[in-house]
């Protein structure tokens, strides 16, 4: 049995909260460095250095990337031999984001009620996952979802029918729909299988992917490549001026399926693609 | 070479700019997002006095984050336009003559572009730290309950856009895919 303090939970999240919106991931920046060595458009190269020097100037200063701080989605590992002292786990996740989102002068941008629209003013509450897994360590991601790129996300019920053309077709699709509103270069995440909200989960955990990383299935591997040379056919390129740089990367993730479905979620995430991970 | 521009904006700018055009823009101008832009169109539609001249105005949409002790502004880059698709239209009517965001417009906003004389410039989504350097004062001046949607005037220097839409029907993104789009 390991014990965690409360405290020491709720500092954790804040820091990482701030340091996740504020210095963006290394695979992130060299996939901009290497867009720059393909992008044939003028306007796009210039928009490339542009998110380099934007890049700098956050870090050095401890600014947010992007005034758009996003959703605090929260993923935990909670070892079974963990137990927290002083106080609830959910409660010292949603206190850290509170007090990161202050501390760091991060944008609240969370409403109450979708409809009544009130701001809560501490971009709480944070959205939670938890999986139960073996052992004594904590392990906390948070990863800021900005609202402009999720809004040019989507589920689609598919048949089994349709086969891996007819995902390719949905995920083509919904990038070319999208054109310059997400924020492009944009990183694609893929959810496939499970039912209609695990896949939509799926694809919001594949975006935690490094850039340049592999699947580890041959099969998706060659899928996403395919997929991601398509989407760099659109020509929407950065920011939707037109270029060759349209997104960094298409990750995948896979479920079992039921055998009547074949769902598919795309969670469109623009280039700027944060998370950060602590283990206490 | 980029334009140098001076918001307000007159007509005769609007009519100087082409989609693909690069400008700086200095002087004032507005934020606004959707709750702002709600409330706008409301007072409007009620005959009551706006917090600000929309003659020949600009508004920027943008939500921008906390300012840091001994700074101006937090972060402050565009948020996505066509949020703002439903209230745009008698904006322009009434006066607006430039729009600064990201993404794609509706038809609706392009053909009141036309027929009023407006243009609608994209900032550079996610250089929010780098689009803040330009922005040189800001105060609320509206609605400051809405948090980061409140109605701020911003005394810009030399602040980045480039001309996605005129006010003779060009459309820089519609140019810009269909020249790299490959089958």
């Amino acid at each position: 049995m390991k014990e965690i303090q409360f405290d020491t939970i709720r500092d954790k999240v804040a820091q990482t909260c701030i340091e996740a919106n504020c210095l963006l991931g290394d695979d992130v920046v060299q996939a901009f460095k290497d867009g720059l060595k393909v992008e044939e458009s003028p306007a796009g190269k210039d928009i490339l250095n542009q998110l380099l020097d934007n890049e700098q100037i956050a870090r050095k200063e401890m600014m947010p990337i992007c005034q758009d701080t996003g959703w605090a989605v929260v993923w935990l590992k909670v070892g079974s031999g963990v137990r927290v002292q002083g106080g609830e786990l959910y409660d010292a996740i949603q206190q850290g984001v509170a007090k990161g989102y202050k501390d760091g002068y991060l944008r609240k941008s969370i409403v109450e009620d979708p409809l009544r629209r009130k701001n809560t003013g501490t971009n709480t509450p944070a959205i939670i996952y938890t999986d139960i897994v073996p052992g004594d360590v904590l392990e906390i991601t948070v990863q800021p979802k900005g609202g402009g790129s999720e809004n040019m996300s989507e589920v689609k019920m598919l048949s089994a029918s349709d086969g891996a053309e007819g995902i390719q077709k949905f995920v083509v699709d919904r990038v070319a729909r999208s054109k310059a509103n997400p924020c492009p270069p944009v990183i694609v995440g893929v959810g496939i299988g499970g039912t209609f909200e695990k896949c939509a989960m799926l694809a919001k955990h594949s975006l935690l992917r490094k850039i340049g990383s592999t699947h580890p299935d041959p099969f998706y591997a060659a899928m996403e490549k395919e997929l991601l040379d398509r989407v760099n056919k659109l020509g929407i390129g950065p920011q939707g001026l037109g270029g060759r740089v349209t997104a960094l990367a298409v990750f995948i993730e896979a479920f079992p399926c039921h055998i009547a479905t074949m769902p598919c979620a795309v969670n469109i995430n623009c280039h700027a693609a944060r998370h950060q991970s602590i283990t206490l | 070479m980029a334009k140098k521009i001076t918001a307000p904006l007159t007509a005769e700018t609007v009519k100087d700019l082409r989609a693909g055009d690069s400008v700086l823009i200095s002087g004032t101008i507005y934020t606004g997002r959707d709750l702002a832009h709600k409330r706008l169109t409301d007072s409007l539609k009620a005959g009551e006095k706006l917090p600000f001249d929309l003659a020949g105005a600009v508004i920027y949409y943008v939500g921008p984050s906390p300012a840091k002790p001994g700074k101006v502004i937090g972060s402050a880059g565009p948020t996505t336009s066509y949020r703002m698709d439903a209230y745009s239209p008698l904006l322009m009517e009434k006066g607006l003559r430039g729009m600064i965001g990201k993404g794609n417009r509706t038809q609706p906003v392009l053909d009141a572009m036309k027929q009023h004389g407006a243009v609608y410039f994209a900032a550079v989504g996610g250089a929010a730290a780098l689009i803040a350097r330009t922005i040189k004062e800001a105060k609320v001046i509206a609605y400051e309950d809405l948090g980061p949607e409140a109605v701020r005037e911003l005394k810009v220097e030399d602040f980045p856009a480039i001309v996605i839409n005129d006010m003779y029907g060009g459309d820089l993104y519609e140019q810009g895919v269909a020249k790299y789009k490959k089958d």
